[in-house]
């Protein structure tokens, strides 16, 4: 189907396209399968100049909105969705930075991100702050010129690949919700260390780690935006990266149906390619209405975000429900248009399943994308 | 270190049909795309003047169309493009258009290496590098697999053979044509990709290259297609049976005959 992309987002669209086919997809079951960071490709894609996508013209970058990441993003999801979630964490860990980081800030970490020397990530989630983010125990306390900060992130991805994390720590435990910040901590802080890398269901070519803050010590002006507004910094690099993740599963979906038609229409039983059989057609049919209609939503709805309205929480959260589950479901029927052939790793249909179902959890589970559209309908009609 | 690569369009080998009636290549329809080994050259030109400075400029002969892989090239970081383009050129043998490089190279300037792919997936030569450094009387070494060492006026490389490789150093000006070994091509970046767009591609005609007509095309080739045809195929498969000396008894008396 054809979205009317502008010249330049074709192009964004033709090279991730070609890293996706020429770099991703030859490599993806051996990285998958030895559990390894794809250092070398997110090399081709910084040489290739899409770290920057999103970052304005000013800090290095090509001055795109969220729309144009979504693109190349849909492509790397095709090829390997843990390849394309360590590209799309950098952004979630730069997003705060460009949302409420002063200029000096902007301008000190930003164009190292778009040329993509250095990759960021986003610290948010602890052992006991998942979906409810108030449970946060990491502090940060300002002692004299220097934030200091102790307590323990998990699951952070790109832990230990990243040089620039954006970390929530509580400055004020008396305020609740207001009461969070966000700081820059840099790779080389003093206090600051990694815990093993974990070992997961799906994209497992992604680095997952704790990160360990023990008397961390960081200068003042790391503090991203204003003292006790991190959590509305949260939410606002939420709402700009779901569609990202959403478009994962887009990538996703289309690679399963691709897999699935190539497939059956090889496959021979009872004398006919499988695809000639009206059980086979219907199912690949439904992953097809499906992958299309998740598409035009998460086309839509990154293009409605990328004019930063008010109203973008909703169609950021439809968005990622819709497609995340639209993944799980296509790449499940997947394997089941390959049956046996689908469940051996000698396919990567099995693959493409463990991977789709981090979708439905990671920067907020389905159920808290349901919670949220269901509270902005709540607004929406008093 | 100033460097000319040449490159040409081929018609992608994943899609190659015969004209049955022609016996040549049927080009309608058939995806054209840079021919991959020139894809080596111009990605291994652009590391060296990575390393070295200076600029990387593309060539292609061919037709109109063939602008589209020196924007190519010009997005994987390609300095400069021209493109070498005529009626006249049509029909060139590796004589011929050897001859047209040549004078085409001879107006592009001064340059310290040329680089080619060792040989187009079309015509299958491998002629064209060493044919165009003899026209340009410079030294060539072909099948490099890796560029060691560039100082003094030289360049050290590895020259790729059946049962290893050869260590040469050639004087520059120099050409030297590339296997698939020697690197592996980047994929464009979206700010050359916006050069490829806007530039403006040099194009030089016959008149331009000062070129002798006769020596041109078709009329200036030495060489001519009579016929081209899929080869019959007429090997016959025999299994052999009974013990391994037995069999190695029976197969020795097979390929007796033709020692």
């Amino acid at each position: 189907m054809d979205y009317f992309l502008t010249e330049e987002q074709q192009m964004i669209v033709d090279i991730a396209r070609q890293i996706t086919d020429e770099k991703i997809i030859p490599q993806r079951a051996e990285l998958d399968e030895k559990e390894e960071f794809a250092t070398e490709i997110l090399n081709d894609i910084a040489q290739a100049d899409l770290f920057g996508l999103y970052i304005p013209e000013e800090y290095g970058g090509f001055g795109g909105s969220c729309f144009e990441i979504v693109l190349a993003l849909e492509q790397f999801g095709r090829g390997c969705v843990a390849i394309a979630t360590s590209f799309a964490a950098s952004a979630l860990g730069a997003y705060p930075i460009l949302l409420s980081g002063s200029a000096e800030m902007k301008q000190k970490y930003m164009p190292d991100v778009a040329t993509g020397k250095k990759k960021a990530a986003f610290a948010l989630t602890e052992a006991n702050a998942g979906s409810d983010a108030s449970g946060i125990q990491t502090t940060a306390v300002l002692d004299g010129e220097e934030w200091v900060l102790n307590g323990t992130k998990q699951w952070i991805t790109n832990a230990g690949e990243a040089q620039i994390y954006s970390v929530v720590a509580i400055t004020d435990k008396s305020k609740g919700a207001r009461g969070a910040s966000m700081f820059i901590v840099e790779d080389t802080d003093p206090g600051f260390s990694y815990g093993p890398k974990e070992k997961k269901l799906g994209i497992r070519a992604s680095a997952t780690r704790e990160l360990i803050f023990k008397d961390c010590r960081i200068p003042k002006d790391r503090l991203i935006g204003r003292q006790g507004l991190g959590f509305i910094t949260v939410m606002k690099t939420l709402d700009l990266s779901r569609p990202g993740i959403a478009i994962l599963g887009v990538g996703l979906g289309q690679a399963a149906l691709d897999e699935s038609v190539t497939y059956a229409k090889q496959r021979v039983q009872f004398g006919k390619p499988i695809i000639s059989f009206q059980a086979i057609q219907h199912m690949l049919a439904d992953m097809a209405i499906q992958v299309e209609a998740s598409r035009a939503l998460v086309y839509a709805s990154a293009k409605h975000i990328a004019q930063h309205p008010k109203d973008m929480t909703k169609a950021s959260s439809m968005c990622k429900v819709f497609a995340t589950d639209m993944a799980m479901k296509v790449t499940t029927d997947a394997v089941q248009v390959l049956a046996g052939y689908g469940y051996m790793r000698e396919y990567p249909v099995e693959k493409m399943m463990r991977d789709a179902k981090i979708l439905q959890i990671y920067e907020g589970t389905n159920q808290i994308q349901r919670n949220v559209v269901g509270q902005e309908l709540n607004k929406e009609y008093t | 270190m100033n460097i000319i690569v040449c490159i040409k369009q081929v018609p992608d080998a994943k899609d190659v049909r015969l004209d049955p009636k022609t016996n040549t290549m049927a080009r309608e329809g058939v995806e054209s795309i840079m021919n991959p080994f020139d894809r080596h050259a111009v990605e291994e030109a652009v590391r060296l003047t990575e390393q070295h400075g200076g600029t990387v400029t593309v060539l292609s002969m061919g037709p109109p169309q063939a602008e589209a892989v020196l924007r190519e090239a010009v997005s994987c970081g390609a300095d400069e493009a021209v493109l070498v383009s005529d009626r006249s050129f049509a029909g060139a043998d590796t004589w011929a258009t050897t001859y047209t490089l040549g004078k085409a190279i001879d107006k592009v300037g001064p340059f310290d290496l040329i680089l080619c792919g060792k040989q187009a997936i079309d015509g299958d030569t491998a002629q064209v590098g060493p044919g165009l450094a003899r026209r340009l009387n410079i030294p060539y070494v072909s099948y490099v697999r890796k560029i060691t060492g560039f100082e003094n006026g030289a360049i050290r490389l590895h020259r790729l053979m059946d049962d290893g490789y050869d260590e040469v150093e050639i004087p520059l000006p120099g050409l030297l044509t590339v296997v698939k070994e020697i690197n592996v091509p980047r994929v464009p970046s979206l700010k050359g990709k916006m050069k490829a767009k806007s530039l403006s591609i040099r194009t030089l005609n016959a008149e331009d290259i000062e070129a002798d007509a006769g020596s041109l095309g078709l009329p200036g080739s030495t060489t001519q297609v009579v016929k081209v045809f899929a080869p019959e195929f007429k090997g016959e498969r025999a299994m052999l049976e009974g013990t391994v000396d037995e069999q190695v008894e029976q197969l020795i008396n097979k390929l007796e005959p033709y020692l």
